[in-house]
């Protein structure tokens, strides 16, 4: 546990997020109107999510079910019984006059992700509940001077608000939860954990105490969109509490803002005043209730997610721990390492993966999906190395040409002529060469100098443009500085 | 010929078919009929055009023997249902020049099976009272008199235009909804027929929400036979309303056996409230008595929790108002009284936009929901509104039906119970239980009051069991033989 240094002693910061996670789904919750990112204001609107007189809201079963995929994903409580709630507040970009929410009982109950944090241990965060509810529209009031615009678009999306309990102690593992959070997400299918297109948003809540202590008061810090911010968001806001603590003052529960610029936080709105949300069961819909068949028929279609694939990745592939975590947190990653470890030496690839390849793809700003060098190129490659074609230093030349152009390794190897020379008649002259040129070198090798060793095989490869095995040169050269 | 105002839909139906007349001359006699009723103030729009287009349309399939149920027959639009493009208020101010881009569904069905539409009619502002009188277009008033008594009275409310329209000849028939007795009270006060469906019966798609869980679009005719006819066409599962029943639509007109032999008909014990009027007492009677003429048998009942109901009403009704009625910010549609600032907006949106009646129901739901209140009012209302549907579940192990008077009294005048809000919920005592179980009930004119003014008797069925209602509100209908027609009769005045 890392606690923060205070001028009265040590402080426990204790923080529990919400993340609003945008369902993956073709059309809104209650209505058939779709939900593409980026459409032009107001064309993705039908009458339902504008909230147009009489009309009504019919839950889209897709929602619902990647909400119970998620929640079977957080090895969280599935509640066959569940009832939408309207939240009732007035807001321009709020057509109804309140949200369609889940107050009372939530699809989904409590649950767990684990986090494995940079010292190697884990923690367990509990899930707290995952309830469906719809998305406001967006008001927008940068367009002109004495007015706001509405865009509509977003009304009505399907949103999945996914609470922790307060389990977390730091910034670094509120970061780690919501990486966890968003590749359990991500490998689901049922979000695209995209921060910046705000498709996945987060409220912070933080509060500090004396360790042992009752929980403080908490303060809610709202829409900071990206991990890097959360961490910023929760340093800042725990350090304040401790001063104002400090200071003998109190903390006011309240709703604050991150601002992003200056790396602090402040309150949201001076005459935050207290609002009554006057939740109550939503009578144009009925009860939410699912057939546990149904429920075990989804649970039946989940995906490895990544806490079993790095179990398996260490298991069947003998990879280390931290590798494996590496590999799986992006399920792109863990299948690419796997096409290109399968039959192979997987510890070989699991190194070129995380080693040439993500400093490669790092370097030209590309995701794994879009990497010039296909799976099956690398382990073509990888192929090349196994059968002597290609010496480890020689493989790192056709990868880098790989990069550049995309072309097969058996292509580089023979347009570059970078095959490896294993003919050991071939190598022999090579040494022969050099020693002969080299004669006082050898007179010093022979009398102790050791070290020189080296030397000669840097002379050797020099000559044959790196091509010669290591292998063979070093035993035909030992040999031939013995005799 | 006859006159055509003056026949049911049945009439009409048959008339059409046996090329007696044309749907043209029948609309058209309709559409002079709603010209002639504009000092009752029953409708807030006319579409004559709409609907002589619609008749020409008709005589075509009638001519090519492709008639549909409703086929040429020109019905009425209570305006709280959305129809496209064409006007559509809830009698409220802040829905100013508001043309739906949608049909709702019932309307819609209505279309389908051949209605022509005449124009949309008053109602009590966001159908919330019974009187209406609450309308921003002014009150509707009754087509009929007491006897010695010239004052304007109440149509009865919500559904008022459609009663006084219906009740006038105005139209063959008329859409009502009803959330706590809007088309059976009205249908009582005028003397015609009024049905209000088992929730779910028919889609609330399209028609302008008041009380969510309690809304139920039905028809309002002048015979039993019609609202069996008119209740198959509005009827019928929706997948655009979540609570809208997946149940077959029986042909409710074929279920009009005129036998009841055998049926128990429950007589609630509860309903003699305190002061009931004594003609009241005896009109149900009679129809105690016709019943069981007719070889039922009526059975005392219990409904224990009945005394609770108008309280409960008056709690999750406004409520469930107070959240639909937030979609009236003047962002998007009808009225925006422009403010300093967003808040401003609203408030004076919403204070010009809203008559009295309905601010005092947007307040009173909003303060039942609040933090604090909600298990003492909302909350404890749900719990009771359950006790109140199982009262009818224990009945219905005993009995088919119930059988009770619409309401404690004859129509009122304009005016005469405004300034006392509570004497005008009472009301609904009759009727509210019946919308908080969700079940279905008609109301049948039985007779008149002392006062020469109609009165009805009230037939409650098991939830999806409109057929047997049905059935029992023919034998009454048969038996009370009513024929008093209205002072106020369109072409007749």
């Amino acid at each position: 546990m890392s606690l923060i240094e205070g001028r009265t002693g040590e402080w426990e910061v204790v923080i529990g997020l919400e993340v609003h996670a945008q369902i993956i789904s073709n059309a809104k919750l209650f209505s058939g109107a779709a939900t593409a990112f980026g459409a032009e204001p107001n064309t993705q609107v039908s009458p339902v999510d504008a909230g147009f007189p009489g009309m009504l809201p019919v839950i889209n079963r897709r929602c619902v079910e990647q909400a119970v995929k998620t929640g079977l994903g957080l090895a969280a409580r599935i509640n066959l019984h569940s009832v939408f709630d309207r939240k009732n507040y007035f807001y321009a970009d709020l057509p109804q006059g309140y949200q369609i929410s889940q107050y009372l009982t939530p699809v989904v109950g409590k649950g767990s992700i684990i986090l494995d944090m940079p010292d190697g241990s884990a923690r367990e965060i509990g899930i707290t509940r995952l309830h469906l509810e719809q998305d406001a529209g967006k008001s927008l009031h940068d367009q002109q001077a004495t007015s706001t615009y509405v865009d509509l678009n977003r009304s009505g999306v399907g949103l999945m608000e996914i609470v922790s309990e307060p389990d977390m102690r730091t910034a670094e593992e509120a970061g780690a939860y919501l990486r966890k959070l968003r590749s359990i997400l991500r490998y689901l299918g049922t979000c695209d954990g995209n921060m910046e297109e705000g498709s996945m948003r987060c409220d912070v809540n933080v509060s500090v105490r004396k360790p042992g202590a009752p929980l403080g008061t908490r303060c809610e810090i709202k829409n900071v969109n990206s991990v890097r911010f959360v961490m910023l968001a929760i340093d800042y806001e725990a350090r304040r509490q401790v001063e104002v603590l400090e200071d003998g003052g109190e903390i006011r529960q309240e709703t604050r803002l991150f601002d992003s610029g200056r790396g602090t936080t402040r309150p949201m709105r001076s005459k935050e005043n207290a609002h009554d949300y006057r939740y109550f069961p939503d009578p144009d819909l009925l009860p939410l209730i699912l057939d546990p068949a149904w429920v075990e028929g989804i649970k039946r279609t989940l995906p490895e997610l990544p806490d079993a694939k790095k179990s398996r990745f260490v298991r069947d592939y003998g990879l280390s721990v931290e590798d494996a975590g590496v590999l799986v947190a992006e399920q792109e990653s863990a299948d690419y390492f796997e096409a290109v470890a399968r039959g192979r030496d997987a510890k070989l690839a699991a190194n070129w993966v995380m080693g040439d390849l993500f400093g490669a793809l790092n370097r030209l700003g590309r995701r794994i999906e879009d990497s010039p060098v296909s799976a099956a190129g690398l382990g073509e490659m990888i192929d090349l190395i196994a059968d002597g074609t290609l010496s480890g230093r020689l493989a790192k030349d056709v990868f880098a040409g790989m990069v550049e152009t995309g072309a097969s390794p058996a292509a580089i190897v023979e347009e570059r002529g970078l095959r490896q020379v294993t003919d050991t008649g071939e190598i022999e002259t090579a040494i022969d060469a050099v020693l002969a040129a080299n004669g006082d070198k050898v007179a010093e090798y022979r009398s102790g100098k050791d070290k020189l060793f080296g030397f000669f095989v840097g002379q050797v490869m020099k000559a044959t443009q790196g091509k010669a095995n290591p292998a063979t040169l070093n035993e035909i050269l030992r040999n031939k500085l013995a005799g | 010929m006859t006159n055509l105002t003056d026949l049911t839909i049945a009439e009409a139906r048959d008339g059409l078919a046996a090329k007696r007349f044309t749907a043209r001359e029948l609309t058209a006699a309709h559409v002079a009929a709603v010209e002639a009723v504009r000092p009752l103030n029953a409708f807030i729009t006319e579409t004559p055009e709409l609907a002589l287009a619609q008749a020409e349309s008709s005589d075509a399939r009638l001519l090519r023997g492709e008639a549909r149920p409703l086929e040429g027959l020109p019905l009425a639009i209570k305006d709280l249902f959305c129809t496209k493009e064409v006007l559509t208020t809830a009698a409220s101010h802040i829905l100013d020049g508001f043309k739906p881009p949608y049909e709702s569904t019932v309307t819609q069905n209505l279309w389908d099976a051949g209605a022509v539409m005449l124009g949309k009619l008053n109602l009590d502002e966001f159908a919330m009272g019974s009187s209406t009188t609450t309308s921003f277009y002014g009150p509707t008033e009754s087509p009929w008199r007491r006897d010695g008594d010239n004052r304007a009275l109440v149509p009865g409310g919500s559904s008022g235009g459609s009663a006084a329209a219906v009740a006038a000849r105005a139209a063959l028939g008329a859409t009502g909804t009803d959330t706590g007795g809007s088309i059976r009270q009205p249908a009582s006060f005028v003397g015609i027929v009024g049905l209000k469906p088992t929730y779910g019966r028919c889609s609330r798609w399209g028609t302008i929400a008041f009380a969510s869980s309690l809304d139920q679009a039905g028809p309002m005719t002048r015979s039993v036979r019609d609202a069996a006819i008119m209740l198959k066409a509005m009827a019928g599962h929706d997948p655009k309303d979540s609570t809208s029943a997946p149940q077959a639509v029986p042909d409710f007109e074929a279920a009009l056996s005129g036998d009841i032999r055998g049926l128990k008909i429950g007589i609630p014990k509860e309903y003699r409230v305190d002061g009931m009027k004594r003609e009241i007492e005896a009109l149900w009677q009679r129809g105690i008595d016709w019943i069981k003429d007719a070889g039922a048998e009526p059975v005392e009942i219990s409904l224990p929790m009945t005394k609770y109901a108008l309280a409960t009403y008056y709690i999750i009704a406004p409520a469930e108002a107070s959240s639909n009625l937030a979609r009236y910010d003047g962002v998007r549609f009808g009225l925006r009284v422009p403010g300093k600032t967003l808040d401003e907006m609203y408030e004076l949106t919403r204070a010009e936009g809203f008559g009295a009646e309905v601010q005092r129901r947007i307040l009173i739901g909003t303060y039942v929901l609040s933090a604090g209140y909600y298990d003492a009012y909302y909350l404890k209302a749900q719990r009771v509104r359950t006790l109140i549907a199982r009262d009818f579940a224990e009945a219905y192990k005993q009995v088919e039906c119930i059988l009770t008077p619409t309401t404690p009294s004859t129509a009122f005048a304009i005016g005469e119970k405004s300034d006392d809000p509570i004497a005008m919920y009472l009301n609904d005592v009759f009727t509210v239980p019946v919308n908080l179980a969700g079940l279905p009930g008609i109301s049948v004119p039985a007779g008149l009051g002392e006062d020469g003014l109609p009165l009805g008797l009230q037939v409650i069925g098991r939830a999806f069991d409109e057929a047997t209602i049905l059935r029992v509100a023919g034998v009454i209908e048969r038996a009370a033989g009513f024929t008093a027609r209205p002072q106020f009769l369109a072409g007749r005045s």
